[in-house]
């Protein structure tokens, strides 16, 4: 069988539904191991911050679920925009899989960001471009799945929540750029690639290890969901 | 370890309430989201 001929049988619900499972488990397993190196390097490794003390130690969390709350959109979307354009069912439960995900994981750099920002800026929360457009991301993760949750049919809710899910990506540039282009109190980008990490390494490593622990722990949850909605509706 | 001792850890340097905070409602939240998955994933297969 050549490659081109199985991507296509993996598009089929039930061939994919053991590959899904197999995939989850090595994640689940992964992403505990890389939480606990994070976690670790974290605590223990990482040196105290000059300017904020301890409460610096909230980044190896709120970072990494913020990175991971829009790169779970865009996948959320990419996956609805392919259910939507080539009808393919197994693309549509994949987007319908990854949003209870990317909500979690909005709400926690939300929640992480409220109690590292009144330490540092004296308040647990402001109207600045950054925070709101997050807020923003938050809500258009619940749309998408209250709009799902409220069609009956399965195919409806697909569709509907496809255009939901391709407008909504316009905002995930604005959030990552909204402290270029607004005047905000959220800082710049931690980690950017055409510059050197404006941190200590062993910090950088600490969350790095974070963001690939709930890189890894975003596929599992959603393959797992992904079993689910197969068995519920086929 | 940086740390003078448990107590020290703990503490946070004073921040204590915002970093274990932060640490403790993530970790609830992965938990619960966990703990629904293996629910519904049981159901599904009822």
């Amino acid at each position: 069988m050549s490659t081109a001929i199985k991507w296509f049988w993996f598009a089929s619900p039930q061939t994919f539904f053991p590959l899904a499972g197999t995939i989850a488990r090595a994640c689940w397993i992964g992403a505990a191991l890389l939480a606990a190196a994070g976690l670790y390097v974290g605590f223990f490794a990482a040196p105290t911050d000059a300017q904020q003390g301890e409460a610096y130690r909230i980044i190896f969390i709120h970072v990494p679920a913020a990175w991971m709350s829009m790169f779970l959109y865009v996948v959320m979307a990419f996956w609805a925009a392919i259910g939507l354009a080539f009808n393919t069912r197994l693309s549509s439960m994949m987007a319908s899989a990854v949003a209870p995900t990317g909500a979690l994981f909005t709400f926690i750099a939300l929640w992480t960001g409220a109690l590292w920002g009144r330490p540092t800026w004296g308040a647990y929360w402001v109207w600045d471009a950054r925070l709101t457009s997050e807020l923003i991301l938050l809500f258009l993760y619940l749309g998408f799945m209250a709009l799902q949750a409220a069609i009956d049919d399965p195919r409806r809710a697909d569709r509907a929540g496809a255009v939901l899910a391709i407008v909504g990506v316009v905002n995930v540039p604005i959030i990552y750029y909204s402290v270029q282009w607004w005047n905000t109190l959220h800082q710049g980008a931690s980690v950017s690639l055409t510059r050197a990490p404006s941190m200590a390494s062993t910090m950088l490593t600490g969350m790095l290890l974070m963001a690939l622990a709930f890189w890894l722990y975003g596929i599992a949850a959603s393959l797992a969901r992904v079993r689910c909605i197969i068995l519920e509706r086929e | 370890m940086s740390w003078g001792g448990w107590s020290e850890f703990w503490a946070m340097g004073g921040y204590g309430f915002y970093v274990w905070g932060s640490y403790a409602v993530t970790l609830a939240c992965l938990a619960i989201e966990i703990l629904l998955l293996r629910r519904r994933t049981r159901e599904a297969k009822a």
